[in-house]
């Protein structure tokens, strides 16, 4: 059991990030506490990365708050980022050399001693199941490997904090989930978490709470459950009808559940019963192609609040 | 005990160097022999008059004005090719400033570290010319010493203002015309092989305004014991300047590339 502590790791008001006329984030209110595992969701483009940046301390804020452990990125960067654990979207590995020498070489830009740097390593990819890789060239190794390499790179000062920007993004399913397992242990060790991600899976395996982030802004904030309690209903229907049919569907369909959504690709039907507008949707003669009924996720809170999908 | 920032980030450049150092030492070697036979020497033998010396030289053999100009061209070289895709490949393609930017080091850190690299870089490849220098008599000499450090100044004044420009580009595309119209011009022109005073009159000071002529004219003269003290500071303020005003442009572009 993880006791919150008041103290707040990262703490932000009104954050605002501009390039040029282009507002990327558009002031933001954030706060992360120890221990926990915080999530930016959003689609590409909504302004995740560029915060991670500012908490990161490799950008500055245009305007607005920013703290992080107490300390401001402005005057205390170096200071900061000696206490961050940093995963950043492209793997940033040096492929010329060997596992092992990433990490070491890495290590000792935050100044650990070369033989601490060695005996973490070696700590760190047993950690991360590549104790066996650590003489093998990165260059080779699988996008997964490299990806489990560079979380063992940002362990390697003992990070309070990991930032970690679309973690998963580009890996098969089994390497995004032997990652999960690896964050999932970093928490329970209780290192505090906070990632970005467009994958709505990924956000509700990983995230005690999580914020939706969509053009700049924060659209909505809480646990995932409470998320889609509250902007979601419990199930949804999925109908999918003949090519361009979609939107004939939906008005036959007008009126079940709560709601009824047409996407390009298929008719959504928010209800609490997905049987039940199944089969109310049969009998009004809907003629689709394929039904599912399944329970509401992050995908539709997003969906709900933003009239978008995620991945497009 | 804490370790400068600088030379943290120069261990790394190291540890990618310690792959490829043999083949690496060994041309900084091999490489200025052949210019030393083959141009040195064997264009030598042609100009030289009966003595083995040039009247029009000041009277010292061919290779003696020749090949000290090699240290100060190598250097040149070096840190033109360094400064260019390389530089790029750390902000673009493997983002290896960005990755060390995320840890303590700052913009400031790194360019005074990748400054530092060069430095290392220069003394091998300059040290090995003048290890080539001291298997001919007329260019054995104790002023290949400072000429090294001359040959060091030559590098750095290329790699600033380059790697200041590398580091504000979004495509490489200049870089190939930085060679070709920039450093092959004054590989040719910058006084090694004969002396700017040979140029016509309108093309000397456009020689006289590029870091080569004056890194030449330091290494040539202090191998060849003619370097004066007001000739040595005139020559090494110019370097300094270069370098100055390129290590100024790239803490700028540095910080503004890493900060988006």
């Amino acid at each position: 059991m993880q006791v919150r502590s008041p103290v707040v790791l990262v703490k932000a008001r009104g954050l605002v990030k501009r390039f040029g006329d282009f507002t990327a984030v558009d002031g933001i209110d954030v706060e992360v506490h120890p221990g926990e595992a915080f999530g930016f969701l959003g689609p590409n483009g909504a302004g995740k990365s560029s915060t991670m940046r500012m908490i990161g301390c490799t950008s500055d804020a245009t305007d607005g708050e920013l703290t992080i452990f107490g300390m401001d990125p402005r005057t205390q960067g170096r200071e900061i980022r000696a206490r961050l654990g940093v995963v950043p979207q492209q793997d940033q590995l040096d492929s010329e050399l060997t596992v092992e020498e990433n990490l070491v070489v890495y290590g000792r830009f935050f100044d650990i001693p070369r033989a601490e740097c060695r005996r973490r390593a070696a700590e760190l990819l047993d950690f991360v199941q590549l104790g066996e890789r650590a003489k093998s060239r990165v260059e080779p190794l699988s996008g997964g490997m490299k990806r489990r390499v560079t979380i063992a790179r940002s362990l390697i000062n003992k990070p309070q904090l990991m930032l970690l920007d679309e973690p998963t993004t580009g890996l098969d399913p089994q390497a995004r989930h032997l990652l999960w397992d690896k964050l999932y242990r970093l928490k329970q060790q209780g290192v505090t978490l906070v990632l970005t991600t467009h994958y709505m899976d990924e956000a509700e395996q990983l995230c005690d709470r999580l914020v939706v982030m969509d053009k700049g802004r924060i659209v909505a904030e809480g646990s995932p459950r409470q998320l889609i309690e509250a902007h979601s209903t419990r199930e949804v229907l999925e109908l999918r009808f003949a090519a361009g049919t979609n939107d004939t569907g939906a008005e036959l369909l007008d009126g079940i559940g709560d709601r009824v959504e047409a996407l390009p690709d298929r008719v959504l039907v928010y209800t609490d019963d997905g049987e039940k507008a199944l089969s109310a949707a049969h009998d009004r003669g809907a003629d689709s192609e394929s039904s599912l009924v399944r329970r509401s996720s992050l995908e539709d809170v997003f969906l709900r609040l933003t009239g978008r999908t995620l991945v497009e | 005990m804490s370790t400068p920032a600088a030379v943290r980030y120069w261990e790394g450049e190291l540890t990618v160097y310690k792959r490829i150092w043999f083949s690496n030492v060994l041309g900084s070697f091999v490489q200025p022999m052949l210019y030393l036979l083959g141009i040195g020497v064997g264009v030598g033998s042609l100009i030289d008059d009966g003595g083995g010396s040039t009247a029009s030289l000041g009277g010292i053999p061919y290779v003696a004005f020749f090949a000290p100009a090699i240290l100060a061209e190598t250097t040149m070289m070096l840190c033109a090719q360094d400064s260019l895709w390389p530089v790029m490949d750390g902000f673009m393609w493997s983002y290896r400033y960005r990755s060390a930017a995320a840890t303590p080091l700052g913009s400031n850190d790194l360019v005074a570290g990748i400054a530092l690299w060069q430095v290392t870089r220069c003394l091998i490849a300059a040290g090995g010319v003048a290890i080539a220098l001291l298997l001919f008599d007329d260019t054995r000499s104790w002023g290949l010493v400072p000429a090294i450090g001359f040959a060091v100044l030559t590098g750095l004044a290329f790699t600033m203002p380059i790697s200041a420009w590398s580091a504000s580009r979004e495509s490489d595309k200049s870089f190939p015309a930085i060679m070709r119209f920039g450093i092959l011009p004054m590989f040719l022109f910058g006084g090694a092989f004969y002396p700017v005073s040979e140029l016509p009159g309108w093309l000397r000071p456009a020689a006289y305004a590029t870091p080569l002529y004056h890194g030449i004219e330091l290494c040539r003269r202090s191998v060849i014991e003619t370097l004066t003290w007001e000739r040595g500071l005139v020559h090494v303020g110019a370097l300094v300047g270069f370098i100055v005003i390129g290590t100024l442009l790239c803490r700028r572009v540095f910080a503004k590339r890493l900060g988006t």
